[in-house]
């Protein structure tokens, strides 16, 4: 029997990675098509990305976007619900379509057999949905349900009122994504028909494909059946993403006897095209992003208030939320709170340590091949190019980016990014229990929000 | 038309100490999985530490001999790695993905805590990871709507003497009463590399990365043969319908209906994994069509198996009601899908949909390292045999619609139901 290794093993020489090759080809008519052909398994992902999402709903129509994606999927105007459903079972596929702030996206993964028919399918479904009075009325009845359900789940309504509180009250982002029950209440079928009517155009239409495919027969193909669609893109809403308050609050939810307060602390982020982004995601890994980031292993490792605590930024078009989260035992709720606040005065307040820096670039540098292992991903990451208006060199420059954020820059980002001065911090639990508490730590107005999502 | 089926290079052997080997070499990207599986769970935990097997699961986390506390995490992040662990009912597994030229170090870090652990443990760190834990509980049980659910329904499908019956979580009184002489005994016990399972899946070379593993691992003593677990024998119906009424704090009511059906692997389970995607994937399935399209009873239907592979399986139906609804409405709804189900069988092209849907699914899970790892490390724990996960799409195949016909009319019947209903909780009824 040989003995135990003692000595930490040394990595060996890496071998290269590169994000697939892909290629951008705009048809007549303005769609533009995104290719990566990956011939690992006989497999292909198929997203039809749509450049218009929730955040340019006018606020009265706030989830208009989320429920007319919900539509589409059931049924053309060729093939009703049930029908639409078996002939995607056929092809083995399973479509899914959904809006987010900054798009609406439908999808499929089938197998390359099946792809131009699977592409067809899509096709039919983001041009020619049936938006059928039966069936959107039944989506937006499951959509006031969700609501209803939302208000006895902590975690969701922490992170959706948060969210939602950051934002002046005239603003869409002041309502969550998927809209709030007065404004959903008020959605119909017309509505969701003049929205796809008026909004749907090649213009603002993507086509991504990642998977066992040659470029050039897609092209054909898509031009095809998407070759001939006319229609003439609006021109997009301007978004108001300033922060609703410029000074510090506190916001409580009463949730008599919860055995756990939701916490969350932050403020209005910045918006992904900000020139400081890969500066900020490597602040935000130091702060709050990895296991072993300063939140966690105060809050969780060293104090077990917590299963976890975790800090992030919301990237999109807008200058998303920053937060701060975490659920703690209710004793020690505003215990937590001060922890939070201390460790981001402390990131404000010095650079990082060279062991904090380094765990943090190469967490993201070598992690960056993992992300991209499955067609469904590239796919995704592909769309997000458009989505997010990034360059075409976005993920050929990130790892090198990356390993170039200094201890300073990483200083400079948070005093830049982080705005203790106007903190908004919100406790979803046990208010008799938590209140005095975390009044005596000077958070800023208090005031005590009630079970209404507006 | 039938598709090719991509097939899994897959070697196995087995270490002098009795820890069984899976390689499964895929060099298109500069990625490997490690993923190790302890044939232990839940269901070996003594009366009295219900919740020890994922208690001691976090204290794996706080460091070995060489190694301190939650060091692993940070040398796997800053090797660019993923990682993370989990216990289930007859199991528990660690598993990283890392880019391939870091692999000794995850080899080396699993090595020195499945063969030196004890020396780190202290109590504090034991205290510490109780609080977590009990905080893990608040977080996903008790504080969330419906969030015993997977407590109590095995807790409802099996009876109180089987070791699938209590709690995996653990009740917050046995977590309080762990000891450091318990962590001690279930690793010497169980933590063990005859007791263990070790793949390893993506870009490596076979040659070297046997002679790595035999570095790292080769030296850790066999254990000294785990006790049998009790009989996990259950009769395959219940017998009758079985009803638990839960009061929550929700706004709608849910049901969790359970059948008894055969383990995971056998012939008969791929039928009643087939019956679960007819029953409950997607919009074309049964319950969608029936309970959420056609009458509105229900917000949102799904079903699966839990893929147990002793003593039973349970399918699970998990169907939430629209507002307005009442538990007996949507539980007769259910009743009324299965009934016409099981008397009268699949309809013509329902099963082919079903298993393209299968397919693509199985071929798409298989592009991930660290899920093919854990594919093989889940058949060589059970059958011994990795090179089984090859064999899944043919065995769906095989499946025929009089199979699915038989074990309809065989499970889904009223003698073999469990009911978990949750309702709103009622004005005054404490918390």
């Amino acid at each position: 029997m040989s003995t135990a290794v003692v000595t930490r093993p040394k990595p060996g020489p890496s071998r290269p990675y590169r994000f697939p090759a892909f290629e951008r080809v705009t048809l007549p008519n303005g769609l533009e098509l995104i290719i990566a052909p990956v011939r690992r398994l006989p497999l292909v992902t198929i997203r039809l990305v749509l450049d218009v999402g929730a955040r340019q709903e006018p606020r009265d129509l706030a989830g208009v976007a989320s429920l007319t994606a919900a539509a589409m999927a059931e049924g053309t105007t060729r093939l009703d619900a049930a029908a639409l459903a078996e002939e995607f079972e056929r092809l083995g596929g399973s479509l899914s379509s959904y809006a987010t702030w900054d798009a609406t996206h439908v999808r499929t993964t089938v197998l390359t057999s099946k792809f131009e028919s699977a592409l067809s399918l899509l096709a039919e479904v983001f041009r020619s949905p049936a938006l059928a009075p039966r069936e959107v009325d039944r989506l937006k009845e499951e959509r006031l349900a969700e609501l209803l359900e939302l208000k006895s789940e902590p975690r969701g309504l922490a992170d959706e009122r948060f969210s939602s509180s950051l934002y002046r009250p005239s603003s869409r982002l002041s309502i969550q994504e998927g809209g709030s029950q007065r404004t959903v209440e008020r959605l119909s079928v017309d509505a969701t028909r003049e929205w796809h009517a008026r909004q749907f155009a090649p213009a603002v239409t993507g086509l991504v494909i990642a998977g066992d495919v040659d470029t050039s027969q897609v092209v054909s193909f898509a031009n095809e059946i998407l070759g001939d669609w006319r229609h003439t893109a609006p021109a997009p809403a301007s978004v108001d993403d300033a922060p609703r308050r410029e000074s510090p609050a506190l916001m409580l939810l009463d949730r008599s006897g919860a055995p756990q307060t939701e916490l969350r602390l932050g403020h209005v982020g910045l918006p992904r095209a900000h020139p400081d982004y890969i500066d900020v995601v490597v602040m935000n890994a130091i702060l709050g992003g990895v296991f072993n980031s300063r939140i966690n292993l105060n809050l969780r490792e060293r104090n077990a208030f917590t299963y976890g605590a975790f800090s992030s930024f919301e990237w999109r078009r807008d200058a998303g939320p920053f937060l701060v989260s975490t659920a703690v035992a209710t004793g020690v709720t505003a215990a937590a709170a001060r922890e939070v606040i201390v460790e981001l005065e402390r990131m404000k307040s010095g650079p990082p340590t060279i062991d904090e820096l380094t765990l943090s670039t190469s967490y993201l540098d070598g992690v960056f091949p993992i992300r991209f292992e499955t067609t469904d991903a590239i796919a995704g990451a592909l769309a997000s190019l458009r989505t997010l208006r990034l360059p075409d060199d976005f993920f050929d420059t990130y790892r090198e980016r990356i390993r170039a954020v200094t201890a300073e820059s990483v200083e400079r980002a948070a005093q830049r990014h982080l705005h203790i001065d106007r903190l908004q911090v919100l406790a979803v639990g046990d208010r008799a229990q938590v209140e005095p508490a975390l009044a005596d730590l000077k958070l800023g107005a208090l005031s005590v929000i009630g079970d209404d999502d507006e | 038309m039938i598709a090719p089926q991509p097939t899994l290079p897959i070697q196995t052997s087995r270490l002098e100490n009795g820890l069984l080997l899976t390689l499964s070499p895929d060099r298109t990207a500069p990625i490997v999985a490690v993923n190790l599986w302890y044939h232990v769970g839940s269901a070996n935990e003594r009366e009295g530490r219900t919740g020890f097997a994922h208690l001691f699961e976090h204290m794996l986390f706080q460091g070995s001999e060489h190694v301190a506390a939650n060091e692993h995490f940070e040398l796997i992040q800053r090797a660019g790695g993923t990682l993370n662990g989990s216990t289930w009912l007859d199991r528990t597994n660690y598993f990283e993905t890392i880019p391939s030229q870091q692999l000794e170090l995850a080899l080396w870090l699993e090595a020195d805590r499945m063969g030196r652990l004890l020396p780190a443990m202290t109590q504090d760190k034991l205290d510490t990871q109780r609080d977590v834990v009990k905080n893990e509980r608040r977080w996903s049980v008790d504080n969330q709507p419906y969030g015993s659910w997977w407590e109590k329904l095995p807790a409802l499908a099996f009876p109180p003497s089987h070791p699938f019956h209590h709690s995996l979580m653990g009740s917050m009184e046995d977590l309080s009463a762990a000891s450091l002489e318990d962590v001690a005994a279930f690793f010497q016990t169980y933590y063990t590399p005859d007791n263990a399972v070790l793949s390893i899946a993506g870009d490596i070379d076979e040659g070297e990365v046997r002679i790595l593993v035999n570095q790292h691992f080769g030296w850790i003593p066999r254990g000294n043969g785990r006790p049998p677990l009790q009989s996990m024998a259950v009769p395959e119906r219940f017998g009758s319908w079985l009803r638990e009424v839960v009061e929550d704090d929700v706004a709608v009511p849910r049901i969790f209906m359970a059948f008894r059906t055969p383990v995971f692997g056998s012939d008969g389970y791929f039928a009643a994994s087939t019956i679960a995607a007819m029953l409950g994937t997607g919009r074309g399935s049964r319950l969608h069509r029936s309970l959420v399209r056609e009458r509105q009873l229900a917000s949102t239907t799904s079903a699966f198996t839990f893929d147990l592979s002793k003593g039973s399986d349970l399918l699970v139906i998990d169907a939430t009601a629209r507002p307005g609804v009442t538990p007996e409405a949507l539980e007769q709804g259910i009743a009324d899908v299965l009934d016409e189900f099981r008397t009268k069988g699949p309809v013509a092209g329902e099963l082919e949909r079903v298993l393209a849907q299968t397919e693509t699914d199985f071929v798409a899970s298989m592009q991930g390292a660290g899920d093919r790892a854990e594919q093989l490390s889940r058949f060589a724990t059970y059958y011994g045999d990795p090179t089984l996960l090859n064999e899944q799409v043919p065995r769906y195949r095989a499946v025929t619609a009089a199979q699915v016909r038989e074990m309809a009319a065989d499970r889904l019947g009223p003698d073999n139901r469990a009911s978990l209903i949750y309702v709103p909780r009622t004005a005054g009824t404490p918390s």
